[in-house]
């Protein structure tokens, strides 16, 4: 646990009188605390290619009246700094009239432990792992011409006081551990990426030289991929694997379900919240509460305790994620959705782990069921249009469905679609839901922040495939 | 007050001071500060004002030919001396690669020629706030448009980048910038488009007025959109997509992609990769460019390169690493390009709609789909359907697709290139590319 107060002139006093007096008349904001400590270590080409460690110290000063948002931060903690944001914020805040709500829940659950990953692991241990897999990989197969691997590590701790003196804390570890490989063969290059993390130690998920499996499926997939051909184009049914193909999930309806675009009426959802949107047999959630997984948080920026927020229950509309500030102007609760990036930048309603669950059907049913199509077993990043709805992701890897029978592996090709109608093409839901290996870092108004998601295999009616085959 | 060169200046050379007692061979050390306010409106009125103030420590030492680095937002003096004590630490077993080094000393930057890229105009937020009532007030005229959402940001900037051969400069930068967005409305669909300016120099961005106007005009043009069938078509790229060709071939031409064998473009060098009319240039020393500079971030004096010189690769873009790597010289690109851009082309933008009888004009694209390793490029698209050089109707879910070494060569450009960002290209036309849609 970080103490903010130890190394420099502002005591938590001060900070408690400034914070009060700044947020008087205010209807919500808070004082944010947070130290983060990261490291990241880089196998390239043959050779540790770099080795950095980071550490980061600020604070952010948030005083909401009505809509209006005003935020100041600064890297430095002090007092002269603290009172120079307070009076900044005071300036855009002129003539208000809030209340200050006090109210905010509590739970004593925890998601993880306190502990840092970075020294969990000696540097020594982490460059050994790195090499390992070089050489593994190397002399897997000859047709391997370049190997990246990767550590990242970080602890962050965080610090909410609230008007009053409130104080609410967290101490949140992360990591990831990354294998790229690229493979060359007859003229062709192609590249296979995979990885896993989440937020405990490294030793938890690199047990029993598990390294080995990470860089076997990197190698499955570029492997693949070196036998792809032209993708077709048009529109046909996509049969999506499980896991992180949820992806889909995440761009086409997530964000879509966001509270502050439907608080702005700018999301396509925004007028359809009790109604059907979805398959029967659909049923998304949004989970901050499950343990160790890389979108879980136990409590969210503002403080707020996470949960399971049903999103989508049985094809109808139910709730939408919210922070508390978006809560308050739609007159409904925080879902302990309020997260940022990092103290650089103002709360937003975001995902956490986004989970479309299972229904009874099998993946074979469903590609036994299709005459063309496409099989899409794995995605690299999407991307969505809240406005209009549209969506694209990119298949790293995918299959042509024939006549029922999975055929050749296709080349790297976009799908599009439309984020509120194609939950109503989902045909089939299967049984085989899967959590993904924990690698997902979602973009919104240029923050990042870490996501999972999760899904069973889904057949999609009716999808565009942006290949180049007519 | 953004902190002045003797600040800055004083804590880089505490930070290389300290690397050289303990033992680093070699050190760099870059100092920075930035402050930043923005203010945001929302349907014409104040909705977000954010205020940043930030310091900015990253230190490399080296130990002969081992390498490793750290970075901090705490510049007080006992913090930099612990990071830089795990620093050097951390140097010491990190393995050896050969082709580390500072940079070579007859290549650093000697002079700095004032580029003119700092406006010390303070533009306090009550005027920000009155140019985006200005600006929402010409967006919102339409009843079509149901939300606006608009910002003003101003930067300012300073840094220092030292280093052990004696190295030390840096310099002053600002930048304003404001965005419009704006969504409309029909019985159809709903549509979102945007319009943005950004310029060192505050007296040089655009009228609140026309910035206004242009999001709004642009969204309303997109309502109702048709999806069309899937057929090899000639596209037209908005300047705004066009110089996103720019991006992916800088990244294919990086020293890094090249000496790892990543890139569609290596060994390419003297050879044919667009078509014959197409110059691509590299120029760091535009006054006022929003990409100029004079040295690299590691020091290295920046000049023009011809990049692309009739249609044939000149040049990679090299820092020093991977220049060791390569047996090339450095030509100041560590971290990139500076102002990219393509030359114009011999024809009209009015000449090059009419070129063909249909085609698609393409606005915006999204989603991840330029492959560097293979060339393959695939994203979702919007835009016009073109018939006989004039607009008929909005398109959107689609995808186009194609290779970039096939497109490359297919490159037809106007003649309308203007200045505005760090990257920017005339109006475009690729032959024959896959789209998918019905």
């Amino acid at each position: 646990m970080s103490n903010f107060f130890s190394k420099s002139d502002l005591s938590r006093k001060d900070a408690d009188t400034i914070v009060s007096d700044t947020l008087k008349n205010c209807d919500d904001g808070e004082l944010y605390l947070e130290e983060s400590k990261s490291e990241s270590i880089l196998l390239d080409d043959n050779k540790i290619k770099s080795s950095n460690y980071s550490s980061d110290l600020g604070f952010g000063l948030r005083a909401i009246s009505d809509e209006v948002v005003a935020y100041s931060y600064s890297n430095e903690i002090s007092k002269d700094s603290l009172k120079s944001s307070s009076d900044n914020l005071k300036s855009t805040l002129k003539s208000i009239k809030g209340t200050y709500n006090h109210e905010i829940p509590k739970s004593n659950k925890k998601f993880y432990e306190d502990i840092n990953p970075i020294e969990q692991k000696t540097l020594n241990s982490k460059l050994e792992v790195l090499n390992k897999v070089n050489e593994f990989l190397r002399k897997k197969d000859g047709s391997v011409k370049q190997v990246t691997a990767s550590f990242l590590g970080e602890q962050k701790s965080i610090e909410i006081i609230r008007s009053g003196g409130e104080s609410l804390v967290d101490v949140r570890p992360l990591i990831r551990f990354n294998v790229s490989v690229m493979l060359e063969k007859n003229g062709r290059k192609e590249t296979g990426v995979y990885g896993i993390g989440g937020r405990q130690s490294y030793d938890d998920y690199l047990k029993n030289d598990n390294w080995k499996n990470v860089c076997e499926e990197a190698f499955r997939i570029a492997s693949v991929n070196l036998d792809s051909k032209p993708a077709p184009a048009g529109e046909m049914k996509v049969v999506l694997g499980p896991g992180w193909p949820a992806i889909l999930i995440h761009e086409a309806i997530g964000h879509g379900l966001e509270g502050d675009f439907n608080r702005k009426k700018t999301s396509a959802f925004h007028d359809l919240m009790g109604q059907k949107v979805a398959s029967e047999g659909v049923t998304i959630v949004d989970d901050g509460t499950i343990d160790n997984r890389r979108g879980s948080l136990t409590i969210d920026d503002e403080g707020t305790p996470t949960e399971r927020t049903v999103l989508i229950e049985n094809g109808i509309l139910k709730n939408f994620m919210q922070d508390r500030h978006n809560a308050r102007l739609m007159n409904t609760r925080s879902t302990g959705s309020g997260r940022r990036e990092n103290y650089r930048h103002v709360v937003l309603p975001r995902m956490r782990n986004t989970m479309m669950l299972s229904g009874n059907q099998t993946q074979e049913e469903m590609i036994k069921s299709v005459d063309k199509g496409i099989f899409a077993v794995s995605f690299g990043g999407g991307q969505v249009d809240i406005t209009s709805g549209k969506f694209v992701f990119n298949c790293t890897e995918a299959y042509e469905i024939n006549n029922g029978v999975i055929g050749s592996p296709i080349k790297g090709a976009t799908l599009i679609g439309d984020g509120p109608s194609i939950l109503k093409e989902v045909s089939m839901v299967g049984n085989d839901m899967m959590l993904d290996p924990g690698i997902g870092t979602c973009g919104k108004a240029g923050q990042g922040v870490p996501v999972g998601v999760a899904q069973p295999s889904i057949l999609i009616d009716k999808m565009t495939v942006g290949g180049t085959k007519l | 007050m953004v902190k002045d060169q003797e600040f800055l200046e004083s804590k880089a050379s505490y930070c290389l001071d300290l690397a050289k007692k303990m033992g680093a061979t070699d050190a760099t050390v870059t100092v920075g500060h930035s402050i930043s306010e923005t203010v945001n409106f929302r349907n014409k009125s104040l909705e977000a004002s954010d205020r940043s103030d930030g310091l900015a420590l990253n230190i490399e030492t080296f130990v002969g030919k081992k390498k490793s680095s750290i970075s901090s937002s705490n510049l007080l003096d006992e913090n930099i001396k612990t990071l830089i004590e795990k620093c050097f630490e951390t140097t010491k077993i990190t393995p050896e690669d050969e082709f580390n080094s500072l940079p070579d000393k007859s290549l650093l930057s000697e002079k700095i020629n004032n580029l003119n890229l700092y406006d010390q105009t303070r533009f306090e937020n009550e005027k920000k706030i009155n140019y985006l009532n200005e600006l929402e007030d010409s967006a919102s005229l339409s009843q079509k448009i149901i939300n606006t959402e608009s910002s003003f940001t101003e930067n300012k900037s300073n840094f220092i980048l030292a280093n052990s051969d004696g190295f030390c400069s840096g310099y002053k930068t600002s930048s304003f910038t404001a965005s419009c967005v704006t969504v409309a409305k029909d019985e159809n669909s709903m549509e979102r488009d945007y319009e943005f300016t950004s310029k060192r120099h505050l007296s040089d961005i655009k009228k609140p007025k026309d910035l206004g106007e242009k999001a709004a005009e642009q969204t309303i043009k997109k309502l109702s959109p048709n999806k069309i069938g899937s057929e090899k078509i000639n596209l037209i790229f908005d300047k705004r997509i066009a110089k996103g060709m720019l991006n992916a071939f800088a990244s294919a031409v990086s020293a890094s992609a090249i000496a790892r064998g990543t890139s569609f473009l290596k060994d390419k060098i003297d050879q044919q990769v667009f078509s014959k009319s197409i110059n691509v240039i590299d120029k760091p020393d535009i006054i006022k460019g929003m990409g100029s500079q004079n040295f690299d971030s590691e020091g290295v004096s920046s000049k023009t390169l011809n990049l692309v010189e009739n249609g044939i690769l000149k040049n990679y873009l090299i820092d020093t690493y991977n220049g060791n790597k390569l047996n090339l010289q450095s030509n100041g690109r560590n971290g990139g390009t500076t102002n990219l851009y393509f030359e114009n082309g011999k024809i009209s933008f009015e000449e090059l709609l009419k070129n063909t009888s249909k085609c698609l004009y393409i606005t915006e694209t999204i989603g991840h789909g330029s492959n560097i390793v293979t060339g393959d490029y695939s994203v979702g698209a919007t835009g016009f359907f073109i018939e006989n050089g004039q607009f008929k109707y909005p398109v959107n879910e689609i995808t186009i697709a194609g290779n970039f070494k096939d497109m490359f060569k297919n490159i037809i450009l106007a003649n309308d290139l203007d200045f505005e960002y760090s990257v920017n290209s005339p109006t475009m036309m690729i032959e024959g590319m896959t789209v998918a849609g019905k």
